[in-house]
């Protein structure tokens, strides 16, 4: 888990983003790696949530390239929005939870694993056939739902509508959700946010497991500094669309920039 | 209750007020073209017939509300006994009015309870048990009563047309359902995919002699195509904007069919178009040369309502298709992508689903269900033209695939017997029919966006044993 | 060249008349963000409520043409603005923060109700008008045909010219006109301002509805004939003069008002007129695929 041993498997370089005059993204590059989990802070209106949006194919960055690493390579910036899930495996949660409420929490796992269960059924045919082979295909897709919702504990809620579930099984349901399409690359947006102390916990074992028991890279947004300490392998600090400083998660503790930016300098204290 | 009287009043005065501003022109003064220029015929009577319904009406549903039962009440039953008293009122319609306000401010005085009882019997565990295998029993009782229905004493050529006409809307509603119930696409232009599949039979039929078994299917594919080709540019559209365009679309192809006079014969319509045939057999008095009738296959003597049931079957098969076809599909990823697309369009592209294809295909598959359809509704009607292919149309089918519960089968059913039987039936209803429909679209939304049938059933269960929430 | 400018004149006049009807369209959408699939309806109303007015006019014995038209436009404005108001009111009121469709359902039904609710009570046969306006003055002559424009047409321009002015000034530069904008931009932040954002919604589409009589109007004095369906096409054709000029901008309405009125009119003109609403639909379809934020409209940023 140390930097800079293992070969990257997203690299940002010179993302820039620009919606008419403003700025939002400003020339950032960093890297993030296989089994590491790499948090990116900074305060409000930062330009996490943009850097995000730029990975997953949400936006189309003005200037920049978007690389993961792989065979083949994908670069991301020219894929359409959903190719960057379905071919370079990109997954990701959302700020303001996104599950599909009105479906089972077991259906939304199922949707997950819609590419491979479209195949699976001959682009529908097999399966209105109702052919063995699509049969297994599924009953495998409602295994692996299983072992998710094990790992996550909402075996029991499995046939209740999503949302139904309490915020934080919400949270964690996203996640899996996001887990069941096979990603590379797990991308959470504020995760932790509106979780209670035990939640939270909960949330940054899940995390720590899916980093090394999935062999999974994963980006993070996070707000909580005592989740970014605790899990994160590496750090990236933006503030006002640039990156100001990048390290281990103690140095950047110390890193007077991030203090400043965090703080405030002594004349804007007043905005902080 | 004495202290709240006068604001109550002046909340019922004031409702009846802008009750009289709507109606003052537009009921008021009704105009009349006497050949030479418009005439009144004033029906300020009528109006103030109607001002003071609304009035006592407000009234009533507001003491209602607030839980005065007895007031209310009686209010209620005045309104109903003044209503159907055999008073000199300029028109049925204002007894209607009146009695119909009395009802309704009887029901809302009688909500609260009806509402609790409801409540207690859904949520025991009994009533929950009853009410899944219920709907199973309940669609099964239905399709056993459907299938037999021909050989039963109601099968009078009346209500075979009816019934007839109530499957068609079945049908539609039902194929509509896959684009707006399961996939959440608002589609505005269903008719025009009906009136493909309704002109490939009839040219088909008349120009190059196909039957209508070889041509269901190439209706639909023509359907289908016309659905992926109009779809493919614009269901990258927002919703709304989707169903403007969708509603443009149908209005272009009726203005074709209405102005392209050398392929559609344009507003004379297509007529001679041959009826459904059985195994080459047709269904008629004498057969054309070198084909039998369905009477001499059989051996049997001939009647009109041999043609009627054969139609009535046809549709009902049709029907049936649709609806297993959906049920089948929901099950399988395509059908929950488009679920899933209706939840959240952005959360299906961040788990890398093709979101304009799937909207494809729900649309694609709709409008071949609207192309069998079509030809069917050509079969029967034996002559078609580009008026029976309007926005209404679009809008009735829309409206009984709302009512329904958008995703709901069952709730389709319910909804085509509703607002086509009961117009039907009651034919003094028909100029009010489309009233009715505006009406309930609004009603719905706003008490029950969900649809009569609002349950939804999952595709799938992890505890099949534990059923129920 | 006369055929032409003859057009031209025709076009303008038609062009006003879809304007008016778009900058109901586009207020409400700039506001709510809903397609008020009903407003063409309220364009029929408007038109009906006019064609009763100028009879009563007539019974009362008012032979003034300015008076009476006067007096018809306010009547007209008042009363259908009762319309605006009621069917925020009823039909989409109760739907804020019901499932995204649910308003333009609801505003379908109303559409439906508005209609049968006019053909019943009104009749389904188109109602001839007398003309209250005639005359015009003849502008030049060439290639043997007289260029003319009508009276009438001189006063729909020079209505709609001065409304809009009137209109757009309320926006810029009312209170009302800056809650309206403050309501555009963020509904909740303008509410925890003291904004009554009801009360805003609801005169937003009692101002689309007075517009909307006044085209209803025009549209009832131009042609001389009005029936309870014209509503449909006019509400079509206006939208799609409110989309083309960019849904949400008041500017962009009138600008794709004037420009759907030079396409309809030219295209009748050189072309067909068979398929001259068509030509309008396929507009709107092509806009909206290709250039969805219209002429003058501002890009959407989609939040994620």
């Amino acid at each position: 888990m140390t930097d800079g041993t293992t070969a990257p498997l997203i690299e940002v370089e010179h993302l820039t983003m620009r919606f008419g005059g403003l700025v939002a993204v400003d020339d950032v590059s960093f890297a993030g790696r296989p089994r590491e989990i790499t948090a990116i802070i900074g305060p409000n209106g930062a330009g996490k949530t943009t850097v995000f949006n730029c990975i997953t194919g949400f936006y189309k960055p003005t200037v920049g390239r978007l690389t993961l690493r792989g065979e083949p390579d994908y670069l991301l910036e020219r894929m359409l929005g959903h190719e960057v899930g379905q071919k370079a495996k990109v997954a990701r949660t959302f700020q303001n939870i996104r599950l599909f409420p009105g479906m089972t929490v077991l259906e939304n796992l199922l949707v997950a694993q819609h590419n491979k269960l479209m195949r699976a059924s001959g682009m529908s045919v097999f399966g209105l056939l109702g052919l063995k082979r699509y049969r297994a295909a599924e009953a495998a897709a409602i295994d692996k739902a299983r072992q998710w919702l094990e790992r996550i504990g909402l075996v029991a809620d499995a046939d209740r509508p999503a949302g139904e579930l309490p915020y934080g099984a919400q949270r964690r349901l996203e996640i899996a959700r996001a887990m069941c399409t096979d990603p590379r690359l797990l991308c959470l947006d504020e995760p932790a946010a509106g979780l209670n102390p035990r939640e939270s916990s909960e949330l940054n074992e899940l995390l720590v497991s899916i980093r090394d028991l999935d062999g999974v890279g994963v980006l993070l947004i996070e707000h909580d500094m005592s989740v970014v300490m605790r899990i994160s392998d590496h750090v990236v600090v933006l503030d006002y669309g640039r990156k100001i400083a990048e390290g281990a998660p103690q140095a950047m503790q110390n890193d007077p920039a991030v203090i400043r930016a965090y703080l405030g300098t002594a004349e804007d204290d007043a905005d902080a | 209750m004495r202290d709240r009287l006068p604001a109550l009043v002046k909340d019922a005065a004031l409702t009846a007020l802008v009750a009289a501003a709507l109606g003052l022109f537009i009921v008021g003064f009704k105009t009349r073209d006497a050949g030479q220029g418009l005439f009144f015929d004033y029906q300020l009577v009528d109006l103030a017939v109607a001002v003071a319904t609304i009035f006592f009406g407000r009234l009533g549903l507001q003491l209602a509300s607030l839980g005065l039962k007895w007031p209310s009440f009686a209010l209620g039953a005045a309104l109903g006994v003044i209503g159907a008293a055999p008073l000199e009122l300029p028109s049925t319609f204002l007894h209607w009015f009146v009695v119909i306000a009395g009802v309704l401010i009887i029901l809302r005085t009688i909500w609260p309870w009806a509402n609790a009882a409801l409540a207690t019997a859904r949520h025991s565990q009994r009533g929950r048990a009853f009410g899944q295998r219920g709907a199973k029993w309940f669609g099964a009782i239905l399709l056993a009563a459907a299938v037999l229905m021909p050989f039963t004493s109601f099968a009078d050529q009346k209500t075979m047309d009816l019934a007839v006409l109530i499957l068609t809307y079945v049908m539609l509603g039902w194929g509509l359902n896959i684009v707006v119930g399961l996939a959440g696409l608002l589609d505005l232009g269903y008719v025009a995919f009906y009136a493909v599949g309704a002109y490939s039979y009839a040219l088909l039929s008349t120009q190059y002699g196909l039957n209508f078994w070889m041509v269901l299917p190439l209706a639909g594919m023509f359907a289908a195509a016309f659905g992926l080709v109009l779809g493919f540019p614009v269901l990258r559209l927002r919703g709304d904007y989707l169903a403007i365009v969708t509603m443009g679309f149908g209005e272009i192809i009726r203005l074709v069919l209405l102005n392209w006079v050398d392929l559609s014969n344009g507003p004379a319509g297509i007529g001679g178009i041959p009826g459904p045939t059985l195994f080459g057999a047709v269904f008629a008095e004498t057969a054309p040369a070198g084909k039998q009738t369905f009477a001499e296959m059989v051996g049997i003597p001939f009647t009109s309502n041999q043609r009627l049931i054969y139609l009535y079957y046809i549709i009902l098969l049709l029907a049936l298709v649709t609806n297993f076809f959906t049920q089948r599909v929901r099950r399988l990823p395509v059908g929950r992508a488009w679920e899933a697309l209706r939840e959240d369009e952005t959360a299906c592209k961040a788990l890398g689903i093709n979101p304009t294809n799937t909207k494809l295909t729900a649309f694609a598959v709709g409008a071949m269900f609207a192309g069998f359809a079509g030809s069917f509704f050509a079969a029967k009607q034996r002559f078609i033209s580009p008026e029976s292919f309007t926005f209404i149309e679009s809008a009735i089918i829309l409206s009984i695939v709302v009512l329904g519960g958008m995703g709901s089968q069952i709730g389709v059913v319910l909804a085509a017997v509703l607002l086509i039987g009961l117009p039907e039936w009651f034919r003094d209803l028909g100029a009010y029919r489309m009233i009715v429909f505006g009406l309930a679209m609004v009603l719905i939304m706003v008490f029950r966006p969900r649809g009569l049938i609002a349950h939804r059933e999952p595709s799938v269960r992890l505890h099949p044993a534990r059923a129920g929430p | 060249m006369a055929y032409f400018s003859q057009q031209l004149i025709n076009a303008i006049t038609l062009g006003a008349i879809y304007g008016l009807i778009a900058i109901g369209y586009t207020m409400v959408y700039g506001i709510i963000g809903m397609i008020n699939f009903a407003h063409g309806e309220v364009f029929m109303i408007g038109a009906f409520i006019s064609l009763i007015g100028f009879m009563i006019c007539g019974t009362l014995g008012i032979s003034s043409a300015p008076v009476a038209i006067l007096l018809v436009l306010l009547m007209a404005m008042a009363f259908t603005a009762v319309y605006g108001w009621t069917i925020e009111r009823t039909a989409y009121r109760p739907l804020r923060g019901s499932f995204k469709l649910a308003p333009l359902i609801s505003a379908i039904g109303v559409s439906i109700l508005l209609q049968n609710y006019v053909q019943l009570a009104q009749g389904a046969r188109p109602k001839p008008a007398g003309s209250v306006i005639e005359g015009g003055y003849t502008l030049f002559s060439a290639d043997g045909f007289d260029v003319r424009v009508a009276w009438l047409q001189i006063v729909i321009v020079v209505v709609t010219v001065v409304l809009m002015a009137g209109f757009s000034w309320i926006i810029a530069a009312t209170p009302l006109g800056r809650q309206q904008r403050a309501c555009e931009q963020d509904m909740k932040m303008a509410a925890l301002l003291g904004v009554d954002v009801d009360r805003t919604i609801s005169l937003t589409f009692v101002m689309g509805a007075a517009l909307a009589a006044v085209a209803g109007m025009m549209f009832m004095m131009y042609y001389g004939v009005v029936d309870f369906f014209i509503g449909f096409l006019a509400g079509i054709k206006a939208f799609t003069a409110a989309v083309l000029g960019g849904i949400g901008s008041l500017p962009g309405a009138m600008l794709g008002g004037l420009l759907i009125g030079l396409i309809e009119v030219f295209w009748a003109g050189y072309f067909t007129s068979e398929y001259k609403d068509v030509a309008v639909f396929a507009i709107l379809v092509l806009v909206l695929i290709f250039r969805p934020t219209g002429l003058l409209g501002k890009p959407e940023i989609e939040k994620v």
